[in-house]
């Protein structure tokens, strides 16, 4: 009818991200989607670790923790799920998905979007531009590697009208773009039309980046109730224009501020935000903040979508040690300079280690340590040694080294904290469209 | 009349981040200061700032129509995500780097 609007929402911005929220929006939002993103460029290569050790994980490990937690309003009030926690193994998701439902008694039809791995394309002849060399020549061992899919490949999901989408890769904005293109009939070269979808996706895509959290700043910026920030939702028109807003009895803000600096939140060329749906163009966006946190966003428009798809290929990326080590009171910081020499003197001259060490006195100069240093006066210093290598047993020693502080470093030092995670580093290549084919099916429960 | 001010008096800025770039938007409490704080905030200023830490080239687009400047500041994160060992290695501090520049901004 008439002047009816799409309701969306984000119920996560990140893997990690609250959960309370997301069941609010689920109950009081009156949504017809909400939408869950949960994967960063190195989320899908951790997932694939995930998988290889486990055939029936890789998934978002908070999924049916969220479905516990959304599923029962969302199934009562017919707003349907869209999210990327399928991350490497969105088959797997699928069934834990099922499983939850069964157990809160409910029938859902749960559709499976696969297609975006791309693992078996890559080979040791694989071209990587940004180290312009090939994956044999970098010697980086493969993990996973998965294609950005777009909107296009959540429409036939969203046709059999499931309950829940669940996807792998999927540009962030693409999880929003794809229900509006649906309800709406948008056309996949409607490209003005689909820049303005993109534009609402981007904005609500890091949930309360636009509700007013990454925000406060007081007193220059100041925010009600930060605490209990709610997530945000969209009333979207026919036209891709929409009011960024969020439920009453929430915290937070949304202003034209908070919207115009999520607008640009990881944009490069305002006038060319690259999607595998559209190259959007922001910088004809009108932002009307028409008070009670709601914000009018529209103009936005875009030009045909970039021929390839941008692909992110994880490898293995060996171990990260972080240890850290407490002094205070008088001296604090010659005492804590004194610890970080003898940590790298040992580190070189007795362990024979030649990776790079990073020594950060934490209250003097830790994230702005290779830009400028500040003034300090602070009498309580945290010694900070990180380190990335490939051997296990290299990571420990640095541990060791900080951890013998305790007894044979500078006088007063305790409060050790160490840890060793694997990590994966990832590169973007670029495949084209044609060597992709997505495929969707229907689960029930 | 000028005056020279903290950035973080007259604008509000954000970081972002992908692989080894980071951008910061800055965007002015008032609009009327727009104009002051593009003539200030050039990307080759940003460039030279802290060259230890931003090692690339620093692009400025303008976004006149929302009164906001967005700086593309490459090779800024150590290597990325990947391969950074600072703390923040998102570079999500950045934003607070640019608000302590001084600035000089007219009064009306």
């Amino acid at each position: 009818m008439a002047g009816q609007v799409v309701r969306i929402g984000a119920g996560a911005g990140f893997a990690g991200d609250r959960i309370d929220p997301a069941r609010d929006l689920a109950e009081r939002g009156n949504l017809d989607y909400l939408i869950f993103e949960c994967l960063a460029e190195r989320t899908l290569a951790y997932g694939h670790l995930q998988r290889a050790q486990d055939p029936a994980r890789g998934y978002n490990p908070l999924l049916e923790k969220r479905l516990n937690a959304v599923l029962p309003a969302c199934v009562a009030n017919g707003t349907t799920i869209v999210t990327n926690m399928g991350v490497a193994n969105p088959r797997a998701a699928a069934h834990v998905a099922i499983e939850a439902a069964r157990r809160m008694g409910l029938r859902i039809r749960v559709a499976v979007v696969e297609g975006d791995d791309v693992t078996a394309r890559i080979s040791d002849a694989t071209f990587l531009p940004e180290i312009g060399r090939t994956v044999g020549e970098s010697g980086l061992r493969l993990v996973g590697a998965n294609a950005y899919l777009g909107a296009e490949a959540i429409l036939p999901a969203l046709d059999a009208e499931p309950h829940l989408v669940i996807t792998g890769r999927v540009a962030d904005p693409s999880l929003f773009l794809a229900p509006l293109a649906h309800r709406y009939g948008w056309k996949l070269d409607d490209w003005a039309t689909l820049g303005a979808g993109t534009a609402v996706g981007h904005l609500l895509e890091c949930t309360t980046q636009v509700t007013g959290g990454y925000f406060a700043d007081p007193p220059y910026k100041t925010v009600p109730n930060l605490a209990y920030v709610g997530f945000p939702l969209a009333e979207v028109d026919a036209d891709g224009s929409a009011v960024i807003t969020k439920l009453e009895r929430t915290g937070g803000c949304v202003t034209d501020l908070t919207v115009k600096e999520q607008l640009l939140y990881e944009v490069h060329d305002p006038s060319a935000y690259l999607t595998p749906d559209v190259t959007a163009d922001f910088s004809n966006v009108r932002i009307d903040d028409t008070g009670g946190d709601r914000v009018a966003v529209s103009g936005a428009t875009g030009r045909a979508r970039p021929e390839r798809l941008k692909t992110i290929v994880g490898f293995d990326g060996g171990f990260l040690a972080e240890a850290e080590f407490s002094y205070a009171g008088p001296g604090a910081v010659q005492r804590a300079r004194l610890a970080a020499e003898i940590v790298e003197e040992r580190m070189r001259n007795v362990h024979g280690c030649d990776e790079r060490i990073r020594l950060d006195l934490i209250g003097v100069n830790a994230l702005h340590a290779t830009a400028i240093r500040r003034p300090a006066e602070t009498q309580d210093v945290r010694l900070r040694a990180a380190m990335r290598t490939g051997s296990r047993d290299m990571a420990q020693t640095l541990l060791s080294e900080v951890e013998s502080l305790w007894v044979a470093g500078p006088a007063g030092g305790g409060g050790y904290r160490g840890s060793i995670n694997a990590s994966v580093t990832t590169q973007a290549v670029y495949v084209g469209r044609d060597s992709i084919e997505t495929k969707m099916e229907v689960l029930q429960s | 009349m000028k005056r020279t001010v903290p950035l973080r008096e007259i604008a509000s800025a954000r970081t972002g981040d992908k692989g080894n770039v980071s951008c910061v938007s800055v965007w002015p409490y008032d609009p009327r200061h727009y104009e002051d704080i593009k003539a200030s905030l050039t990307a080759d200023r940003i460039a030279k700032a802290w060259p230890d830490l931003f090692r690339g080239p620093v692009e400025r687009f303008e976004i006149p129509a929302l009164h906001g400047l967005n700086f593309v500041i490459h090779d800024a994160l150590e290597g990325g995500v990947n391969a950074s060992l600072n703390l923040d290695f998102h570079g999500k501090s950045f934003s607070f780097l640019l608000l302590e520049l001084p600035v000089e901004v007219s009064d009306f």
